[in-house]
């Protein structure tokens, strides 16, 4: 149904598609959890694909509502927060510094 | 009987008569939370100290200032997804148990501004994904006409809170529907502003494209004044409509005599529960003995919209939800070996269901080589449907239709099929891609449940709406209503 | 085998010397500040929070496009680029994707002497990410701290075509380039302190062929050495793989300064994919051609033409127009002091000597110069015109500099004003020679070396006035020795 750069649509939704998205969104999907959502997104997007059908030549995209443009700021200095503000929610800091995992 | 049912107006009337005091008014809002929600579970917090501090700032006001807000000791809860500078605020998610915001979101800072008393912080679906407030990761609300069904989502708890009289008002957001559907299945006023029109500055993102914040009340004004409160420009949402919001209460009292109103052929196409069907068609005949003209209109390109909104959706909600990361906020996987074990550990335990299976998909139709095929197209179709209303708008003044196909569904019925509960926002999430204004009002019940009427206005069109809501509310009379067991 | 050449072109990101950050009101200086001290909700990507676009950050990426010849389409905006990383707050960077604020210019550099031009794909605008310090190796570290000062500092990536063909045009190319972007004042130039990066693509090709190789990535060279340390070592590195029948792997190196080897960066390699999409938190841009006018009609002469321009106004010689117009405070500087009416050459050459000296062990700017260029030109004047010698000149600078004084005051003061009259000048000649005999009959028979402690002694009986060319001269004359 999908055409436009692939050409499979939801059918081309496999295992190895699904672990790749949930690498990306780091979403940690176990095995389980995969052979889980694979069906629902099969599903969702067999829906979706609704959109396949719309007569859309020739029609603009519309990523935000209400034809503003140039919306900008002055470039003048703010008080922000205070470095005890913005590590008061961290699970872990050291020495002012959020501490991450090994990046490896 | 409780000062919780009485309207905004009556309050701030009584108030000002030092009938009784914002503090015993916060008092009696914190006492019934306590006595009442452990059968409905709207609240995720409640926060009386906030609550009592502001109470008594708005009683110094009421004593000397000639003229306070509308709002001044009235009180409100936030829908957990608006910042609130030092109270836990959680979307409805694990990943951000913990998290207290070091800042008021803006519409948090004009309720206190106008003296608006915190009672709580509302339940609501996670991160606003869902139709029936079951995806709250910390509990379920139910409907406080029937226990054993939902309250509508995503700002569940916000409309049951109005509804059971916890709050007088409360603010919930509106992506696809989120506070039209909650206010019909509960039976309260819910106001979908134009997008624009209120800051989403501190309102944690669901697509920030589509997502507004609007109130929940019990009437037409009492959502009125709450608008007014909240609506306007902010230099920190760079997508606030510049516009004047202009006077909003005086559209209350016009009436709907010469109005034409469009009702969309396609809206009552198919699976319209019956007893929606006749509450709808007597809307319609209390809009005409008023003097409104009631003409059939068509907006062809809805049938697209469902499939456009679970596209675009999803897409902005894979990126907004990045940094829910586990560094800076949240419990996080300090602990974990590695950086990528800490982010996958955190998100996923974090993240319920649905915002992982959105959160895929959004992935999905972003990711290179099927960017074009879902995206960019459903970002086509959203033009689409956009010039529909537009093109109606030309000849109409604004669209009635129902809120929702049903009255409230069961509790559990929709959770295992997405796709039901997805359909369930219909009739009200093409709104959200034209970004047009909308209510839903109660006009009656059907089988004893509440039944809401959608009213939809041109972009900016917040006056229509409430002009044409108040005049449904006028003729329904039900808002004094209680839902039994809360009418103590 | 053909040949190999080399396709190589740079991207370069420049930190925008606004007050503020790209997206909040935190400031855009972030150097020196304690860890996490200059965040806000914003750049924290705290939930909730939203950017709103400094308008000069717009405007100085705009400038910075039409100094290099770009177009400036009227419609621009910015887009996510979406990827996890600890110092990327949001989980995405606001960048621009398909409809950049400029398009297609070019940059004019020099290579030994012979002018060269390298394409400018596009110049856009973006924020800066964190800062993330290790224990010893990125990759073998326990763990890593984050600092989030830096985190959304505007960032202008301009990105080259890969015109270049060899890798030492690289450093060229980034030396006209730095050059400009301070001319501009939209960038301080610091490539140590990372507020100018520049990352390389390099691939070889079989020279006369059109397709290009394989492109390789270099990252994480920070001077203009390392730049060409780095795409020397691609360049035998790549030839190696290709001659020994191999293929070039595409990846992403990072030069290591301690092995002067690029290494691969195995973390990267995962493929990505940053699916970007339209920012839906900030409307679009309009580009009014009135704004691009004004910021055209603003644009300060071009470095290249200024040097020339000053080079053939006033005989410089070459290097020294290179020098006196590398950075538009030195420029200003030289120009203010020949206004003032000292000769050229010596006024370039007192401000490249003496004073850039004293300016750079204060660590002081030129422009904060506590000798104004007017006052350092009164100074060469009175050099030139022999009223004070070099000596005595360059003294009184190094006092003026210290003390924030008029160097023409203190000369004045303390009665240093040369002494030529002939007179009082023969008195001190034989004063001297009666106080030497023995260097005057070493400097009778023949021994040069004896004038210096002559002409000395004539100073120092003249308590340090006396004009010491005259003072030789006259010492010639006395010892017979006037003709040689
Ligand atoms: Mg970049
Ligand atoms: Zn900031």
């Amino acid at each position: 149904m999908v055409g436009a750069d692939r050409g499979d649509g939801a059918g081309g939704l496999d295992l190895a598609l699904v672990a790749h998205l949930s690498r990306l969104a780091r979403l940690g999907l176990t095995d389980a959890e995969m052979e889980a959502i694979l069906p629902q997104l099969r599903a969702i997007l067999a829906a979706v694909d609704r959109l396949q059908e719309a007569d859309v030549s020739g029609v603009d995209a519309t990523a935000q509502i209400g034809g503003l443009y140039d919306v900008m700021r002055d470039d003048q200095v703010e008080p922000g927060l205070t470095a005890g503000e913005a590590l008061a929610n961290a699970p872990s800091h050291e020495a002012g510094l959020l501490r991450v995992p090994a990046i490896q | 009987m409780s000062l919780l049912d009485l309207s905004i107006s009556e309050l701030g009337r009584r108030l000002r008569a030092r009938e009784f005091s914002s503090v015993e008014l916060a008092e009696e809002a914190l006492g019934r939370v306590e006595a009442l929600d452990g059968k409905l579970g709207a609240f995720l917090r409640t926060t009386p100290e906030l609550a009592l501090e502001q109470a008594r700032a708005a009683d110094r006001r009421l004593a000397d200032e000639a003229d306070p807000p509308a709002l001044c000791g009235i009180p409100i809860g936030h829908k957990d997804v608006l910042c609130t500078r030092g109270v836990e605020t959680t979307a409805g998610s694990r990943i951000l148990e913990g998290f207290r915001p070091p800042y008021d979101a803006t519409v948090v800072a004009r309720l206190a501004r106008d003296g608006a008393v915190v009672v709580g912080k509302m339940n609501c679906d996670e991160f606003a994904m869902g139709s029936s407030n079951e995806n709250s990761a910390f509990q379920p609300t139910v409907n406080p006409w029937d226990a054993e069904r939902v309250p509508g989502g995503s700002s569940g708890g916000s409309a049951a809170a109005v509804a059971a009289r916890l709050s007088v008002a409360t603010l919930g957001t509106d992506t696809g529907g989120s506070v039209r559907l909650p206010a019909s299945f509960c039976g309260v006023v819910g106001v979908k502003p134009s997008y624009g029109r209120v800051s989403r500055y501190g309102v944690i993102a669901f697509a920030s494209s589509l997502d507004q914040v609007g109130p929940l009340a019990k009437t037409v004004e009492d959502a009125q004044l709450v608008l007014s409160s909240i609506a306007g420009p902010d230099r920190r949402d760079s997508t606030t409509s510049p516009a004047p919001v202009g006077d909003l209460a005086g559209a209350l009292q016009e009436g709907v005599r010469g109005l034409r109103l469009g009702i969309p052929r396609e809206y009552l196409a198919a699976g319209l529960e019956d007893g929606v069907k006749a509450v709808f068609d007597s809307a319609c005949r209390w809009l005409e003995a008023e003097g409104a003209e009631l003409v059939e209109v068509s907006l062809p390109s809805t049938e697209y919209a469902l499939a456009a909104y679970y596209v675009i959706a999803p897409a902005e909600v894979s990126s907004n939800l990045a940094r829910m990361d586990g560094i800076r906020f949240g419990p996080g996987e300090p602990q974990a070996p590695s950086l990528l074990e800490a982010y996958e550990l955190a998100r996923n335990r974090g993240f319920g269901p649905e915002v992982r299976r959105r959160v895929a998909l959004g992935t999905f139709v972003l990711s290179s080589g099927y960017y074009d095929a879902y995206y960019l197209r459903a970002q086509k179709v959203r033009t689409l449907v956009a010039r529909d209303f537009s093109r109606v708008f030309d000849g109409v003044d604004a669209l009635i239709s129902p809120t929702a196909p049903t009255p409230a569904f069961r509790l559990g019925e929709r959770t295992h099929d997405p796709l039901a509960m997805y359909a369930t926002d219909a009739l009200t999430l093409p709104a959200n891609l034209a970004g047009i204004s909308g209510l839903s009002v109660p006009a009656g019940f059907a089988s004893g449940l509440p039944v809401g009427v959608q009213v939809l206005g041109p972009y900016l069109g917040e006056a229509m709406c409430l002009r044409v809501g108040a005049a449904v509310e006028r003729s329904a009379d039900v808002w004094r209503r209680v839902p039994a067991g809360f009418d103590g | 085998m053909a040949e190999l050449e080399a396709v190589i072109g740079l991207e370069v990101h420049a930190q925008l010397l606004t007050r503020s950050k790209m997206f909040c009101g935190c400031r855009a200086e972030y150097l020196g500040l304690p860890p996490n001290s200059n965040t806000c909700p914003t750049c924290l990507g705290l939930p909730g929070a939203l950017p709103v676009i400094n308008g000069r950050a717009v405007e100085m990426t705009i400038q910075t496009a039409l100094a290099l010849g770009c177009r400036i389409p009227e419609f621009s905006k910015f887009d996510r680029k979406n990827y996890f990383y600890p110092d990327l707050p949001k989980g995405y960077q606001i960048s621009q994707y398909d409809l950049p604020l400029s398009l297609g210019g070019h940059l004019e550099f020099e290579v030994d002497g012979e002018r060269r031009s390298c394409g400018i794909t596009r110049v856009h605008l973006e924020e800066d990410a964190g800062t993330l310090h290790h224990a010893g190796e990125i990759h073998t570290a326990k763990f890593s701290l984050v600092d989030l000062n830096r985190a959304g500092v505007p960032l202008m990536e301009i990105v080259g075509e890969p015109d270049l063909r060899s890798p030492k045009e690289a450093p060229q190319y980034l030396r006209a380039l730095r050059q400009l972007l301070l001319h501009l004042g939209v960038n301080d130039g610091n490539m140590e302190q990372g507020s100018l990066r520049c990352d390389a693509n390099i691939s070889l090709r079989p020279r006369g062929q059109r397709e290009f190789g394989v492109k390789v990535e270099v990252k994480n060279m920070n001077s203009f050495r390392s730049l060409e340390a780095a795409l020397e070592f691609e360049v035998r590195r790549q030839s190696a793989v290709i001659e020994s029948g191999g293929t070039v792997r595409q990846e992403t190196r990072g030069w290591s300064e301690a092995e002067q080897a690029t290494v691969s960066q195995r973390s990267k390699e995962e493929a990505q994919d940053y699916r970007y999409f339209p920012e839906p938190d900030l409307p679009p841009l309009q580009v009014s051609r009135e704004l691009v006018e004004r910021l055209r009609a603003g644009l300060p002469e071009p470095p290249l033409r200024l040097r020339d321009r000053l080079r053939d106004q006033h005989q410089l010689a070459e290097e020294q127009a290179a020098l006196i117009t590398e950075r538009p405070q030195d420029a200003a500087y030289f120009e203010a002091m020949v206004a003032a009416g000292a000769p050229p050459r010596s006024a370039a050459n007192w401000q490249l000597g003496p004073l850039q000296a004293l300016c750079k062990d204060a660590k002081l700017d030129i422009e904060r110069s506590p000798v104004p260029a007017v006052e350092l030109a009164g100074l060469v004047r009175m050099v030139e015109a022999g009223e004070v010698s070099g000596t005595t000149g360059r003294e009184v600078l190094v006092e003026a500099f210290a003390t924030s004084r008029s160097p023409v005051d203190l000369i004045r003061e303390r009665g240093l004003i040369q002494v030529s009259d002939a007179a009082q000048m023969e008195a001190w000649v034989g004063e001297a020679i009666r106080q030497l005999p023995k260097a005057a009959s070493d400097f009778q028979s023949g021994n040069d070396r004896a004038l210096g402690p002559l002409v000395g002694a004539v100073r120092k009986a003249s308590g340090g006035v006396a004009n010491p060319d005259l003072a030789s001269r006259l010492l010639r004359e006395r010892l017979g020795r006037g003709g040689g």
